[in-house]
């Protein structure tokens, strides 16, 4: 399976009377997008504001990030099973608004969301302050429950982008990447003397309010399963998750998933790259022994010589990701396991809910308990009514000058546990 | 199957359909009640640390166990371990002031994962 991304690089965002992109710029007819949303009889208002690097935003809080996408050559459509139909996608040619996102607000369950600022100390910790936004803040009816707004808000963020991502049809991108893996026959045979690397991606499948969706289907409900990550890019994995702002995977997230990119860059040269293994984070516990026992199975029946295994969220998922790695190498497969960490504000304490002595190489996206002053900024998107409710925050968080001491829990993606951020810590 | 919860929610939703233990403790008190029926010869069916809100954050704690014939060990492992993690981030963290509105978001979201099992318990039967 072949994909060509074709990058066209977003500069700035702007509104206007038409949309469309020329010159890097996303223009953007607000009109269009409130009518798009309020379709949804789920919602009485949305907002629609724009948020660019560097200028003085915080947006909060925030639902999820999507980058706009739009499928040009070969089967399917983007957000299949959702937006599209459930045609297989991963191959042809796929065009991206690169540097453009639309990101949803909306208080759904309300300690739980995050915080994204577009400059000072904050910007640094969330990859989607880099990007320019267009974010709609949606309001619900009165009545409606966190499950049904949840759902409002997810199709609403896709249906944006899917409108956005459709501008770029016929525009030249400025670059085209291309990704290919074959079947895994000939994948295997390709460099055989290369180590067989797969990825183990661990989607969080708690339940409502913390779920993910695989070609439409709730990941709590599927066995683990392989795809080609090309698929990926297509956005065949989207997030319903609304907990923990700072480790759970937006669609963005998935969409640009940076392990599977940095496994594409070393194929060929240090490891043959043959296939992704998705797997679920239940919280039933013969869940999370079928499917840890399904992952090792399909990483042992590929042959595989490593995996690297990211885990999303905190607590009973550490179990999950424990229980792969054992398993996985107890088959004999080297592993890395990709996860972050709540080390206590001072980051001594033990970081993980679990351990064992087979996780012993671990990458982390950092301590989510480590503190930061956030500093006022001049516009906020939303609202600041829970920024010293939410997760990582605490009575007093919120200063009167409107700047914000909290953990870096609170900012949407600070922690990634696909490292899709710049924190790390090294010991040897 | 049991349900050991601290949660209003859960005891009102579920405690006509289902065996539901309902006590007014905090978090790591309701996982307490848990151990002691661990002791009886219970075992776990959820992760007591399920859900990635965490124990400092919020009140509420719903675990579903089941009686077995046998003392299970892997469960008393478990939930002692989640004792103790709990405890560390309580004692670690900053005082909350919660709203109403919030207080009830706590709730819905620990009754989502009681939901979510019960569709897993409902699949699984009795061939666990």
């Amino acid at each position: 399976m072949k994909l060509e991304i074709g990058n066209i690089i977003i500069n700035d965002i702007q509104f206007a009377e038409v949309s469309e992109i020329s010159n890097g710029v996303l223009r953007v007819n607000d009109s269009e997008i409130k009518e798009l949303i309020l379709k949804d009889e789920c919602f009485k208002d949305v907002t629609v504001e724009i948020a660019r690097p560097g200028e003085s935003v915080r947006i909060t809080p925030v639902k999820d990030v999507i980058e706009p996408r739009v499928k040009v050559e070969g089967n399917g459509g983007i957000f299949p099973g959702v937006l599209s139909k459930v045609d297989q996608v991963g191959s042809g040619r796929t065009h991206v608004l690169k540097g453009a996102a639309v990101v949803t607000a909306g208080q759904i369950v309300g300690f739980q969301e995050g915080i994204i600022d577009m400059c000072g100390v904050g910007a640094e910790y969330t990859p989607f302050s880099k990007l320019n936004n267009l974010v709609v803040v949606l309001e619900p009816v009165d009545g409606l429950t966190p499950y049904e707004y949840e759902e409002a808000c997810r199709m609403a963020g896709l249906k944006v982008a899917e409108h956005l991502g459709k501008l770029a049809i016929d525009v030249q991108p400025d670059e085209v990447e291309t990704y290919e893996t074959k079947n895994f026959a000939e994948q295997s045979a390709e460099y055989p003397e290369l180590p067989k690397v797969g990825y183990v991606y661990m989607l969080q499948t708690q339940g409502l309010l913390h779920d993910t969706y695989v070609y439409g289907v709730d990941a709590k409900q599927i066995i683990p399963t392989i795809l080609y990550p090309t698929e990926i890019m297509d956005a065949a994995i989207i997030s319903g998750n609304c907990v923990s702002a700072c480790d759970k995977n937006t669609t963005y997230h998935h969409q640009n998933n940076p392990i599977i990119k940095n496994l594409y860059a070393q194929h060929g040269k240090e490891i043959n790259f043959v296939g992704v293994i998705i797997t679920n984070e239940n919280v039933y516990l013969a869940d999370k022994e079928r499917s840890s026992n399904m992952t090792a199975k399909l990483a042992a029946f590929l042959g595989l010589d490593g995996a690297v295994i990211s885990q999303e969220g905190f607590g009973n998922p550490d179990t999950d990701l424990i229980m792969n790695c054992k398993k996985i190498e107890a088959e004999g497969i080297k592993t890395v396991i990709v996860t972050d960490e709540y080390a206590g504000q001072d980051g001594t304490s033990q970081s993980l809910a679990d351990a064992d002595v087979a996780a012993n190489a671990v990458v982390t996206g950092g301590n989510a308990n480590m503190t930061v002053v956030l500093p006022p900024m001049d516009r906020v998107i939303g609202t600041l009514d829970f920024a010293d409710k939410i997760a990582g925050a605490w009575a007093g968080s919120l200063k009167e000058d409107g700047s914000i001491e909290a953990e870096i829990q609170v900012i949407t993606g600070a922690t990634n546990e696909l490292g899709f951020n710049k924190m790390s810590a090294k010991t040897y | 199957m049991r349900i050991i919860t601290n949660n209003p929610m859960v005891n009102k939703n579920y405690s006509t359909d289902f065996n539901v233990e309902y006590f007014e403790v905090g978090y790591v008190d309701t996982l307490r009640r848990v151990r002691d029926y661990i002791h009886m010869n219970y075992k776990l069916l959820t992760h007591p640390l399920s859900g990635s809100v965490k124990p400092d954050e919020t009140p509420y704690k719903s675990v579903m166990i089941e009686e077995c014939k046998e003392f299970d060990y892997d469960s008393l492992v478990m939930i002692e371990e989640a004792i103790q993690r709990a405890e560390f981030m309580i004692k670690d963290s900053k005082k909350r002031e919660y709203t109403e509105k919030l207080m009830t978001d706590f709730q819905y979201i620990d009754k989502s994962l009681i939901d979510s099992a019960l569709e897993s318990h409902k699949m699984f039967g009795n061939n666990r």
